[in-house]
């Protein structure tokens, strides 16, 4: 009989959750056609969103979209000039932010500097009026929750970065808030501190229950902690999905540009018969065929979005006849160690990425700069934009 | 090169009082002996000279209660001022503080435009508002709020009031410049926290403000302490100030060891808010490391 496998003591599994697919359940946030204007700049435009409990949910976009904004009208340090903001079913818009069940991580931690992280972290608890002895408990299980027991005593100053983070982390948690606030938590740190606190974070979330809203540019990390991401811009919202969905299939050029790498294919719509739809585009001589259905009008403008990782790349044509074929010669070559990017110029000048796992070890990489290659995938592997 | 600063300007000028004070007063030119002269006197003479050197100066000083009168008068009224100073600077320390980033270098300005006028001139100018016949009683009484003119010139009050508009800028750009430093953010992480914003201005607003409180408290105080026109100008025959017993001594009794002997003691008073000041500021100094 074989041994019974031995699982790593690893933190609680995320399950399978996904209350937005039920149209019963009660979000615990939702933003109503909430609009945000300084002065004659529209911050957040009509926008409606809804996140629900013990979510994981980011807000993604590049700097000035309006997600700083939009959280700060959650915390309550802006006020939506229309719309608004509901919080367990109730108006939310008006309430102080000393009022509200919501706590904030800042991005730049706004440690109070004259307090020590014990009294750092029992700041929200006495405003709150809680028993010494009470809070005296509660301070040691969030410093407890953080690693950071060694530290009570010490100013913010005489801690590291990384330290800072989790004593800012500790004080917004401690309150045990409906929602926490996570604004660009991560910036500060180096990427290899920052990949590791992106995980403990969803081990934080998933352990304590609770509901998470995160604010960040970085796409990889959003991708990393979230259950949804809402890919803004502009003020607006672009895409509300999960990780998977936003990077499969993406609604929008911008949002496929956005995450990720892709290959922007442009084309013009020659047949959408019975969901197969057919494209012609001057990259190519070989029709492109497409099975993701999508509602596109008969010789409309197209777009192709083909994900890097999803090319074939031969270097010997296909047979003729076939579909989804680009033709090229190789322009560059970016060796990644388990991957390799090859950046493929096609006749009318354009660039196709297309990356390769290295199986084989790099001196028996069959392929070279200037080699003619052919790339190829499968119909059901692009996604077709009308946006 | 501080050091040398300090010996040019402080040290020496500070021996030299402190020698005066030793000295006994006569009447001559200059009113004090014994007094150097290293060539008529060679090394041995100036020692003898030395040895005849006496605290009775400062014996005096202690037997005549006018002395120590005037001390604890000057640091009263130095005290008092200081603190009027704060409550005052500091709300328009904060509203500087606060106020559209645009418009703050208009604020400073305002703040430092009385410097640009002499100091005389305006002790003076609040002669003519405070006097009875002034500016002041007289818009009062055209005003019916009164019918006798104010009686405040002349009196401790007018000094109060002297002290605070003349030093009020060296109360109100310290505190501003520590103000003007905190971190907004701050605010909103006590407000987010659940702290109402007048909790949130005691709890971290005020304790983040204290290094520039106390800079400015000493940057008032202490000159204060040694002020010789206001009370001279404003002040009545009551108001006993050390700077302006000082001034009397030197001037009108020509009794230059008694008034060095004063000026040293008065130093001397000094030094321990000097020495409190400094120690703050160092601590400061390696919080901020």
């Amino acid at each position: 009989m074989p041994a019974a496998p031995v699982k790593a003591a690893l933190g609680p599994v995320r399950r399978a959750f996904s209350p937005w697919t039920d149209p019963a359940a009660k979000p615990l946030i939702r933003f109503e056609n909430v609009t945000k204007r300084f002065g004659d700049f529209t911050a957040v435009d009509n926008l409606t969103l809804n996140i629900y409990e013990r979510e994981f949910f980011a807000l993604l976009g590049p700097s000035g979209c309006g997600k700083t904004t939009l959280m700060r009208m959650l915390a309550g340090f802006e006020d939506p000039t229309e719309g608004h903001v509901f919080l367990e079913g109730r108006d939310i818009v008006g309430t102080p932010p000393y009022k509200r069940p919501v706590n904030m991580m800042f991005q730049s931690y706004a440690l109070f500097p004259h307090m020590s992280v014990t009294d750092n972290v029992a700041f929200g608890l006495k405003q709150a009026g809680m028993p010494k002895e009470e809070r005296a408990k509660r301070v040691d299980e969030m410093l407890t929750l953080v690693k950071l027991t060694q530290f009570a005593k010490r100013k913010p100053h005489q801690l590291s970065g990384g330290q800072r983070q989790r004593v800012a982390l500790a004080r917004s948690l401690a309150l045990k808030p409906r929602v926490l606030l996570l604004d660009e938590p991560l910036g500060a740190l180096d990427k290899k501190l920052r990949e590791e606190t992106q995980f403990e974070l969803t081990d934080l979330q998933v352990t304590l229950g609770m509901t998470f809203l995160i604010v960040t540019h970085d796409q990889e990390e959003a991708m990393t902690v979230a259950d949804r991401i809402a890919v803004m811009n502009h003020g607006e919202i672009i895409q509300v999905a999960t990780p998977g969905e936003i990077y499969e299939q993406p609604n929008s050029r911008y949002v496929a540009d956005f995450i990720g790498d892709v290959n922007i294919i442009p084309g013009k719509v020659e047949n959408n018969a019975s969901g197969n739809v057919k494209l012609k585009s001057e990259w190519t001589d070989a029709p492109i065929l497409v099975t993701n259905p999508v509602e596109c009008a008969q010789g409309g403008d197209a777009w192709l979005a083909l994900r890097p990782e999803k090319l074939i790349v031969a270097l010997e044509p296909p047979p003729p006849g076939t579909p989804n074929v680009l033709a090229g010669e190789v322009w560059d070559i970016g060796y990644l160690g388990d991957l390799s990017v090859y950046r493929v110029k096609i006749p009318s000048g354009d660039i196709v990425k297309a990356t390769v796992t290295n199986r084989t070890r790099l001196v028996e990489r069959p392929i070279s700069w200037e080699d003619k290659v052919w790339l190829t995938w499968a119909p059901e592997q692009g996604v077709l934009l009308t946006n | 090169m501080p050091f040398l600063w300090l010996i040019l300007l402080f040290l020496v000028p500070f021996l030299i009082v402190l020698k005066i004070s030793l000295s006994t007063a006569v009447i001559a030119q200059p009113p004090y002996d014994p007094s150097f002269d290293l060539l008529v006197d060679g090394i041995s003479g100036i020692w003898e000279k030395i040895r005849s050197f006496s605290f009775a100066n400062y014996a005096f000083l202690a037997d005549d209660p006018l002395y120590y009168q005037s001390y604890l008068s000057s640091l009263r009224i130095a005290g008092i001022s200081t603190v009027l100073l704060l409550l005052i600077g500091y709300p328009i320390a904060y509203s500087m503080a606060r106020a559209p980033k645009s418009l703050q270098p208009m604020l400073l300005m305002l703040v430092i435009l009385p410097f640009w006028t002499s100091f005389l001139i305006r002790v003076y100018a609040w002669i003519g508002i405070l006097k009875p016949e002034g500016l002041l009683s007289t818009f009062l009484i055209w005003l019916g709020v009164i019918d006798q003119p104010l009686a405040i010139m002349n009196t401790e009050t007018a000094v109060f009031i002297g002290i605070v508009y003349s030093y009020l800028p060296f109360m109100v750009l310290p505190l501003y410049s520590s103000l003007e430093k905190l971190d907004e953010t701050l605010l909103e992480a006590a407000a987010d926290l659940g702290s109402p914003p007048i909790r949130s201005f005691w709890q971290i607003t005020f304790p983040l403000s204290i290094p520039g409180i106390v800079a400015g408290c000493m940057l008032c105080f202490i000159p204060a302490v040694g002020e010789f026109v206001i009370p001279d100008l404003l002040g009545g025959s009551d108001t006993l100030m050390i700077g302006r017993t000082l001034w009397n001594e030197f001037f009108l009794n020509r009794d230059w060891p008694i008034a060095s002997a004063v000026a040293v003691l008065l130093l001397l008073v000094l030094v321990v808010p000097i020495v409190i000041y400094q120690h703050v500021q160092q601590r400061q100094l390696e919080a901020e490391k």
